[in-house]
């Protein structure tokens, strides 16, 4: 049944090309189902291909199925073709099962999102280009799967575009590959030029020709090319940036499949190293060993929960490439199977957390989710169980064989290998503790909401003040109006007062029995009631001004209230409630009770809306995955030769190349017993230090951060700085010398041609133009005259 | 039809090639002005007949024979040798064809907005030059075309141009021409040289190929004025300034044929004026042209990245795939020329097909720089899409069609100069750089008002971009098909190279003898346990 070979590949093709066609019409959830169908079916054809393979006797455990011609020219020829062997198949068992697991989680996790199919259009890409990269047959189809993985890696990090740090994270992925890619490309040239073709079959058998020089190129070259698409050191930078993609592509891509990549194609090429240099393998190991260290240094203090699993997904393929170059293959791939199902499981389980707790990622905003997703609690401890090397779940047995493997390469690099997992027990123990355990910080404010209720405190004092201000101010106009109405009284009075006077002296001068006198005595009489009236008048507006002139006094009181409200805000705000840098599961809750009334709408709503478990869809793919996470140890167990299945199983395709271990029956019980003992102490620690605080780690978290960002900073400062600088000053040179000279001598000949030739030369280029065309029209015309009759 | 020195044909496929859009501009001369959409369709109409023509010569091309086929001969000044010579080899063939469908689409997919009738009767004209060029084996009626395509060149970047029209049209024109006078002066001193040498007067470059008369001097001067016209043409740095120009300003139409057909005079013309007449001299300068080739790779992807216009960075991304041609034509072996001549090709597809998109976003929007778009993807997917598609192929995704050309120059590089290649092969990462970034700053992001304002792809738009769409693919899963075709021309140059040159060096590593299989690793297996077990 190897026949079934090409069906491999084929599948999720035919999945990318239905949902290419049709998947607008297909929509939410058809899409997804129709490319979890398609990877079933891969994975089915795998597991076909594995009985064919197996039914074999076992060094003939090679298939080649040739589908057509891709390139020929002159003696270079290479076929679209694949290779199933012990290798590949192993690869691609997994690959498909992960994927299968992956595809149906999405179906669930992309829910609603306006690109639904679009998402599974790029996953089905995705996992044809992973199986063409693990099945070619040659280094040219491997590369063609190389760069179809990370293009679709680019169109999933960059998945949700218009976030700008989205964008450039797929770019940082794609353009830092690239120069891993360098060194594939020129790795192939080079085995081309010694050895006159690239295919597998001519590369593996001639390989102990090669001499141990050019070997030495070749294999440093793909490490190169390893080190960016396995994000090993120095290229490791684009994978934590590479988290901005959906959580499924983070567990797929950038833990299960793309980025082992590297180590399939060093195994692959597990003859050429042995035809090497021997430093060759140090190189190698040593590339790992460092990348493992750092990768778990990095993930100690972060606070993103992804970023704890994306820098421990750099420092376990460390791991593997410490493996790969101890000589100890199968350890390589039995750990990288391991791994996928441990690493995929804590990154889908992420995924189901951050579902749950609607799209917080930082871990300071989790906690205690234990009871509110216990599926995915569960599921994840089992990951951190497994990937923390406690026996009996599978990463203790695929670690533990790595170790001892280092061991006899170097002792250092088993020490550097102790190190690594010691870290790496510890950061995952803060991570479980932090998500699932202790108090739920989910429902505390946020630092953002606490500063939005005091902008929302001082907005509500401000607005008070002015409105006192305003107040004031009205009440000084009301005063200043009862003013105007005392001196218009007064005015009053005296003017009644003179009109008395007036009608007295009147009176006096006129006699008795005049003409006119009772008028002025009815003048006088009036006169004399309009005084006190007046006065009248007078003595109220007096009273109305009094009482003005009091309310001044209670609306500056009022003024001066409000603003001391508002300068004791900024106080406040200062001594008031803030939110933790760096949190343990005793970390108290904010006491916020003081700004209730202030809090933003989403503090409140999220008190109604509490974590919840993710739908079916998710967690039964978490559930089978833990299953695996459990019992993959099983597939290499180290008791009796009888169960080294895997050993068996990969033997033929590592010519064998696999180092034999010296160690006795007891130093590997020793080493597992130190592994075993070195991983419960970091689980210990980290109980103490997280869960119950008798340490408080905010020093040491932010002592240890600024090595995760210490040679991205690095790069970023030589692109923005040097590198640019080099760009623009080539551009500069382009347009100032290079197009200069060409102006330069334009403008010469111009200044020469106007002082002596302008009589005969037109100088217009549009009627030399039109002569020459017209010219040659006719002598076209003449020719085909010629030749048609 | 006694005037007809052909050998085998009965219809003048050839010359058919050239008559049919002269005829179409004879056509278009007497639609009415004002009636734009007549005057594209009978544009169209004529340049899909040469196109459909072209392709069915490509379906009856013999695969095996290294010859030049379609052969069509009349002579011309007898005295002088000098006839009316078209055939089509391997190496000419798929220029040829891409020229016939590359106008078709050119003309589907933009439109002139004013004076629709001098712009397509030059369009169509520029045709009829870009298939002679590419078909004449007469050294004066390939210079006759050689220059003769400047001139509808120049009149529709100075007719139908951007803001800085003249100035570009003007260096176009001059920048060319004045570096191909020289060569006239070669191609005379080559024919009257020989002639003196054989008594033969001829310019049937055949025939000059095979009496290779001129002393080492003279070859090499010849040759070397030849180079400089073609330098100029590719354009090799530091030549290339025209370039951006041209190509910034000239209409969307005028830049996919500039880039498609029109850059690949020079490049074509190294393969079969340069190594196929003066093998010697291009074989002793090949250092030479590698250099200025890497150069142009790097430099042109660093300008490129620099770059604040869109289009005028597909100009300088431009320069840096023309080196890659020039590189592979130097590496004097059969993957590096045909690396070249497929990368002429794709260049043609993938870059035509970055100007018709570029050209459209210009449409929509009045601008190219790249600081004022940004996240159209959202308000257009589809076009987003495509670009992206596009973007790839250029970039050189494997399985897709820039990749097989690249990395045959590459590989072909590498066995004749490695460190040449190596730093060639830097251009991958940079391509990367320049078209991502670019890409990342106008589709990525976050869009504005007016970029979600902006139309998507067309139904129209999008068929008259399929056929490219469809040819990035097929070339790139399944170039057998056109390598073989290739490769006997190629082969011929090289054995006639390895002819005429003392100390020429077969730079092409050696397949294993018998084709290996599964049974190999099997045998392997064993060998490496006995030897383990012997240890």
């Amino acid at each position: 049944m190897v026949e079934a070979v090409w069906l491999i590949p084929a599948l999720p093709l035919a999945g990318f090309l239905t949902i290419l066609l049709f998947g607008r019409r297909l929509g939410e959830p058809l899409a997804g189902w129709v490319a979890t169908a398609a990877m079933a079916g891969s994975f089915l054809a795998t597991v076909a291909t594995f009985f064919g393979l197996q039914s074999r006797d076992h060094d003939d455990r090679f298939h080649v199925q040739t589908i057509f011609t891709w390139i020929e020219s002159g003696s270079f020829t290479i076929d679209i073709g694949f290779l199933a062997d012990p290798l590949s198949i192993a690869m691609c068992l997994f690959i498909t099962g992960v994927a299968t697991l992956i595809h149906l989680y999405s179906i669930g996790y992309m829910h609603g999102d306006p690109n639904f199919s679009k998402f599974f259009l790029y996953l089905n890409l995705f996992a044809a280009s992973m199986l063409v990269l693990v099945l070619g047959d040659n280094l040219l189809l491997t590369f063609l799967g190389w760069e179809g993985v990370g293009a679709c890696s680019y169109f999933l990090i960059s998945f949700w575009f218009q976030n700008p740090s989205n964008a450039g994270a797929g770019k940082k992925a794609f353009v830092t590959n690239r120069v891993g890619d360098f060194g594939f490309m020129l790795a192939t040239f080079l085995v081309f030029h010694e050895m006159g073709s690239i295919r597998y079959t001519d590369v593996l058998s001639g390989a102990p020709e090669l001499s141990p020089g050019v070997g030495a190129a070749i294999v440093m070259l793909f490490l190169l090319a390893a080190a960016g698409k396995s994000a090993q050191f120095p290229l490791y930078v684009w994978l934590p940036d590479a988290m901005a993609g959906p959580t499924p592509v983070s567990a797929l891509i950038h833990a299960a499949t793309m980025v082992t990549s590297g180590v399939y194609l060093l195994t692959r090429l597990n003859p050429v190293i042995a035809a090497a240099d021997g430093w060759v393998g140090p190189v190698i190991a040593w590339v790992g060993a460092l990348t493992a260290l750092l990768g778990a240094l990095s993930a100690l203090a972060q606070t993103d929960i992804k970023k704890v699993l994306a820098y421990s997904t750099v420092s376990q393929l460390g791991y593997l490439f410490l493996a790969v170059g101890s000589g100890a293959y199968v350890p390589a791939i039995f750990h990288m199977i391991t791994h996928a199902f441990f690493k995929a499981l804590l990154f889908l389980g992420s995924g189901s957390v951050i579902h749950g707790v609607h799209d917080e990622q930082d871990m300071r905003r989790m906690g205690g989710l234990a009871k509110f997703m216990p599926i995915t609690a569960g599921t994840f401890i089992i990951g951190w169980l497994a990937i923390a090397g406690v026996p009996p779940f599978s990463g203790f047995w695929s670690k533990d064989e790595i170790l001892i493997y280092a061991w006899e390469e170097s002792p250092l690099l088993w020490f550097i290998g102790l190190v690594t997992a010691l870290l790496t027990a510890f950061y995952m123990t803060r991570q479980v503790i932090l998500t699932f355990f202790g108090r739920t910080r989910f429902f505390d404010a946020t630092q953002e909401e606490i500063d939005q209720a005091w902008e929302n405190r001082s907005a509500g004092a401000g607005a008070e003040l002015t409105a006192a201000r305003a107040d004031l101010d009205k009440v000084a106009e009301g005063v200043a109006k009862a003013q105007a109405d005392v001196d218009k009284r007064a005015a009053a009075i005296t003017e009644a007062e003179g009109a008395f006077a007036d009608a007295q002296a009147a009176v006096a001068a006129a006699t008795e029995g005049d003409d006119g006198y009772d008028k002025l005595v009815k003048t006088l009489t009036k006169a004399e009631k309009a005084v006190p009236k007046a006065q009248d008048a007078f003595a109220k507006a007096e009273a109305k001004l009094v009482e003005a002139n009091e309310g001044v006094a209670a609306a500056e009181a009022a003024v001066a209230d409000a603003e001391a409200k508002v300068s004791s805000l900024t106080g406040a705000r200062l001594s008031g409630p803030s939110v933790p840098t760096v949190v343990t599961a005793k970390t108290e809750a904010v006491d916020v009770s003081e700004l209730e009334a202030d809090l933003p709408e989403s503090y409140a709503h999220r008190q109604g809306h509490p974590p919840h478990e993710s739908p079916w869809t998710m967690t039964v793919p978490l559930v089978v995955l833990s299953v695996a996470a459990i019992v993959a140890g099983g597939l290499n167990l180290p008791f009796t030769k009888g169960l080294h299945f895997l050993e068996h199983w990969l033997e033929p395709s590592l010519f064998a190349n696999e180092h034999h271990l010296e160690a006795s029956g007891a130093q590997k019980w020793l080493f597992a017993i130190i592994a075993v003992a070195v991983g419960l102490v970091a689980i210990v620690t980290a109980f103490a230090v997280y869960l119950q605080r008798r340490t408080d780690p905010t020093e040491f978290e932010q002592g240890i951060a600024p090595v995760a960002s210490a040679l991205d900073d690095a790069y970023a400062s030589f692109m923005g700085g040097p590198g640019r600088k080099l760009f623009e000053l080539l551009t500069w040179f382009d347009r100032t010398i290079v197009d200069g000279a060409v102006n330069g001598v334009a403008d010469t000949v111009k200044s020469l041609g106007t002082t002596t030739g302008r009589t005969v030369q037109t100088g217009f280029v549009r009627q030399y133009a039109l002569l020459i065309g017209f010219g040659s029209i006719l002598v076209m015309a003449w020719f085909l005259g010629r030749i048609l009759l | 039809m006694p005037l007809l020195a052909a050998e085998q044909v009965s219809f003048p496929v050839l010359p058919a090639l050239i008559v049919v859009p002269l005829l179409t501009v004879v056509a278009l001369l007497f639609v009415p002005r004002h009636r734009a959409d007549y005057l594209k369709a009978v544009a169209l109409l004529g340049t899909t007949i040469t196109g459909a023509i072209s392709v069915q010569m490509l379906a009856s091309f013999d695969v095996d024979d290294p010859g030049f086929q379609f052969v069509s001969r009349a002579t011309w000044v007898e005295d002088l040798g000098i006839s009316f010579f078209l055939g089509v080899d391997g190496i000419s063939l798929f220029l040829v064809v891409l020229s016939g469908i590359l106008y078709p689409i050119a003309i589907l997919a933009t439109e002139p907005h004013h004076d629709a009738k001098p712009y397509y009767a030059w369009l169509v004209l520029l045709q009829a030059g870009s298939m002679g060029v590419f078909m004449a084996l007469d050294l004066l009626l390939f210079f006759l075309f050689f220059e003769v395509v400047l001139v509808p060149m120049y009149f529709l970047i100075g007719g139908w141009g951007h803001g800085n029209r003249v100035y570009a049209s003007m260096k176009f024109f001059i920048y060319t021409m004045a570096a191909s006078a020289l060569m006239l002066v070669g191609i005379l001193a080559v024919v009257f040289l020989t002639a003196a040498e054989t008594g033969v007067t001829t310019f049937d470059v055949t025939q000059l190929a095979g009496a290779s008369a001129l002393s080492d001097t003279a070859a090499m001067l010849v040759f070397l004025s030849f180079a400089l016209a073609f330098s100029v043409k590719v354009p090799l740095f530091p030549l290339h300034t025209w370039l951006p120009d041209a190509h910034t300003e000239a209409p969307t139409a005028g830049s996919i044929i500039l880039a498609g057909v029109m850059l690949k005079l020079g490049t074509y013309g190294f393969i079969r004026f340069g190594l196929y007449l003066f093998p010697e001299a291009a074989w002793n300068v090949r250092w030479l042209f590698i250099t200025l080739g890497v150069i142009g790779i790097v430099y042109g992807a660093v300008v490129a990245t620099m770059q604040t216009d869109l289009k005028r960075l597909v100009a300088y991304s431009s320069v840096a795939h023309l080196g890659f041609i020039v590189l592979g034509t130097f590496a004097f072996n059969p993957q590096g020329i045909e690396g070249g001549i497929l990368v002429m090709v794709n260049h043609g597809i993938s870059t035509g097909a970055l100007f018709i998109l570029v050209g459209w976003i210009y449409e929509r929007r009045h601008t190219r720089q790249i600081s004022e778009l940004s996240g159209m993807q959202k308000a257009a997917p589809v076009m987003a899409g495509a670009f992206t598609f596009v973007m790839l192929s250029s970039i050189g995704l494997p399985g897709l069609n820039g990749f097989v050309g690249e990395f045959l120059v590459l590989l072909g590089a590498f066995n004749a100069n490695r460190y040449a290649a190596v730093i060639a092969t830097t251009g991958v990462i940079l391509a990367a750089l320049y078209l991502l970034w670019a890409y990342q700053r106008t589709f990525h992001g976050t869009p504005t008002e007016t970029d979600l304002e902006m139309k998507d792809m067309t139904m129209a738009e999008g068929l008259s971009l399929l056929p490219l769409l469809g040819l990035i693919v097929f070339l790139g899963v399944y170039p057998k098909p056109m390598i073989e075709r290739i490769e006997p021309a190629v082969e011929a140059l090289v054995a006639h190279v390895d002819a005429h040159v003392a100390d020429f060096a077969d730079t092409e590593p050696e397949a294993p003898a018998e084709r290996t299989d599964a049974g190999t690793l099997t045998d392997a297996l064993h060998e490496a346990e006995e030897k383990k077990e012997g240890k």
